[in-house]
């Protein structure tokens, strides 16, 4: 079932971005910015959580899920270290993510050549 | 009086275009005209180890092959006319460093192969050169590079958009008598209507191709049916009805000699979206298909209109429209020649 | 220069010969693509907390790593660019569209050299996204830790 959630909410938020970059003609990186500030927001209000208590899958790999993190990880950090916490958490929960796309990135741009 | 009107060259003497040489990409060579072009490459990277250096292996093998078929040496010309898409032109900057003929480069984005067409004939009729060769490059990939995104980018692309020609196409200008003469150009105004979608230049070039035609037409005191063929360079299928319909505006109908370089290179088959683009696309339809078709007399008189879009990714991101200019030489069918 | 009266006649007179994009299809196909890459990040997130003892909170990290090797393998071997012509958002939007900004623009600035064209152009296209998301997290944590300390 958490299957079935993770496709739909995952697929809705999808075509969300599509409408943007064919109704509202926004580059697909205007839509990702826009997306990574609203998952962010959302998680400020609490919101994202629940998407991602049902929705699994769904909702953490959407590039929302990228403004939850780096929230979710400030407001952590905030909690053991004060103000200054906010500054030394914004990139704990994304840390993974940032290397990963850092690392092979790299790793593929060197072996592999564009075919165009 | 060579100046016609404005912006009009009536020719006074004979001009010639004696050869051409075309080279391209996988997709032109499988593409409807693909066995009108002298040499055709089946890798993208034509065996060059990166995109730039491909593009300047296609614009090097367009004036190889022309020369060759002329047996002339590049010491033979006077000047060499080029330009191709890239910043500064370097794909023609380094091509001219290679064959050491005195260069001329021109950047008229996709109109630059009449621009420079246009001006070699110039040359030649004022006297000031006896064998000018004009060039053109344009590569698929290093226009993608420099004016959208990395090729490997999964973006995606609109039905509007043009894909830019990979291929090369040079052809030599003298008063030497061949089968193909070049007897008027029409210099092309820079005409802005407001477009600023970079996927849409067919709908930013239009009204300056029309501009160039109309002007053209009216300079030389003809009508639009004396030309066997009114080509454009890449209005593409979202260009091609929109130049017909601004030219109708104006009383000129268009409709039965029309056609559209970028319709004509590729099949609609192909992942092309609207059709081709780049200064080769004109270069290699003309240089290729073009003149075969006037030396076998199937058309006496054309027309051919190169369009260009001459925005940069800085002027779209400062969200200014995209200006373009459209220049175009009239090639006739000659006796004389072998 | 037209003037924009001008300008606006001929954006008028051109709309009916502008195709518009395929606003049904464009949405399907981003539903369809984008669920499913969801759907095996699932699949991924369970596989890692079935064998390797992963919670619900830390599967996420090793899931996403993983959708962005994948991602950066497609694109490195010229696929990941067709599936984003035909998926649109849907494979913009996920992760993977992350891995795919970060790796081609890598890829593409190979012929610079590793410094100057691999490593400089790395976030050519992805670093929006990172600078947006740390700003706003920024703004929003700081307003809400205010709002948590004031009241």
């Amino acid at each position: 079932m958490e299957f079935v959630w993770a496709f739909l909410v995952g697929g809705l938020i999808c075509v969300i971005g599509q409408l943007m970059m064919d109704v509202l003609k926004l580059t697909p990186a205007h839509v990702t910015t826009s997306f990574v500030v609203i998952g962010a927001l959302l998680d400020a209000f609490g919101i994202y959580d629940k998407l991602i208590e049902f929705a699994g899958a769904g909702a953490t790999v959407p590039i929302t899920s990228f403004g939850h993190s780096l929230l979710h990880g400030a407001m952590a950090s905030a909690e053991d270290h004060g103000f200054i916490g906010i500054a030394m958490g914004i990139f704990e929960l994304t840390s993974a993510g940032i290397s990963s796309a850092i690392l092979f990135g790299f790793i593929v741009a060197v072996i592999f050549k564009p075919k165009g | 009086m060579n100046l016609q009107g404005r912006q009009t060259w009536k020719f006074t003497n004979s001009i010639y275009l004696n050869a051409a040489g075309t080279s391209v990409g996988p997709l032109e060579s499988e593409g409807p005209l693909g066995s009108f072009f002298d040499k055709t490459y089946s890798d993208l990277h034509c065996n060059q180890k990166n995109w730039e250096l491909a593009e300047r292996q296609l614009m090097e093998d367009a004036i190889d092959v022309c020369l060759k078929k002329t047996k002339l040496q590049p010491e033979d010309i006077n000047f060499l006319l080029a330009g191709d898409l890239l910043n500064q032109i370097v794909s023609a900057n380094y091509t001219a460093r290679g064959n050491g003929i005195p260069y001329l480069g021109v950047f008229g984005a996709c109109s630059t192969s009449m621009e420079s067409l246009a001006l070699g004939a110039l040359l030649v009729d004022g006297g000031y050169a006896n064998r000018v060769i004009a060039a053109v490059s344009s590569h698929n990939a290093t226009a993608e590079r420099q004016f959208r995104y990395p090729t490997e980018y999964g973006g995606q692309k609109p039905d509007t958009a043009t894909f830019t020609v990979t291929g090369a196409g040079a052809a030599l200008v003298s008063k030497e008598v061949s089968d193909i003469k070049i007897t008027s150009a029409t210099i092309g105004k820079v005409v802005d209507l407001g477009i600023k979608d970079p996927f849409d230049m067919g709908s930013a070039m239009a009204p300056a191709a029309a501009d160039t035609i109309a002007a053209h037409l009216k300079e030389m005191n003809v009508a639009a049916d004396e030309y066997d063929l009114i080509a454009t360079g890449d209005l593409s299928g979202v260009g091609a009805p929109i130049v017909k319909m601004l030219l109708k505006e104006q009383g000129i109908d268009i409709s039965d000699n029309h056609r559209d370089c970028g319709l004509m290179i590729y099949r609609p088959d192909q992942p092309v979206f609207a059709g081709g683009s780049g200064c080769a696309c004109s270069a290699v339809v003309t240089y290729g298909y073009i003149l075969d078709e006037i030396r076998k007399g199937n058309l006496n008189k054309v027309l051919m209109v190169a369009t260009g879009a001459l925005l940069s990714p800085v002027m779209v991101q400062q969200k200014e429209s995209i200006p373009t200019v459209a220049h175009g030489v009239v090639l006739e069918r000659a006796e004389g020649g072998n | 220069m037209a003037t924009k009266e001008e300008q606006q006649a001929y954006a008028e007179k051109i709309k009916p010969i502008q195709p518009k994009p395929p606003y049904f299809i464009n949405c399907l196909k981003a539903f369809l693509i984008g669920g499913l890459i969801c759907l095996i990040g699932e699949a991924v997130q369970k596989f890692y907390m079935t064998y390797f003892n992963f919670s619900a909170e830390t599967a996420g990290n090793p899931t996403v790593a993983t959708l962005i090797l994948v991602a950066a393998l497609l694109t490195g071997l010229g696929v990941y660019d067709k599936i984003g012509q035909f998926a649109g958002a849907g494979s913009v939007v996920p992760v993977t569209g992350f891995a795919n900004a970060v790796t081609s623009a890598a890829l593409e600035h190979k012929s610079e050299g590793l410094v100057l064209g691999v490593a400089t152009n790395l976030f050519k296209l992805a670093g929006a996204v990172i600078v947006f998301g740390a700003v706003s997290a920024y703004i929003f944590g700081m307003i809400r830790y205010l709002f948590q300390h004031l009241m």
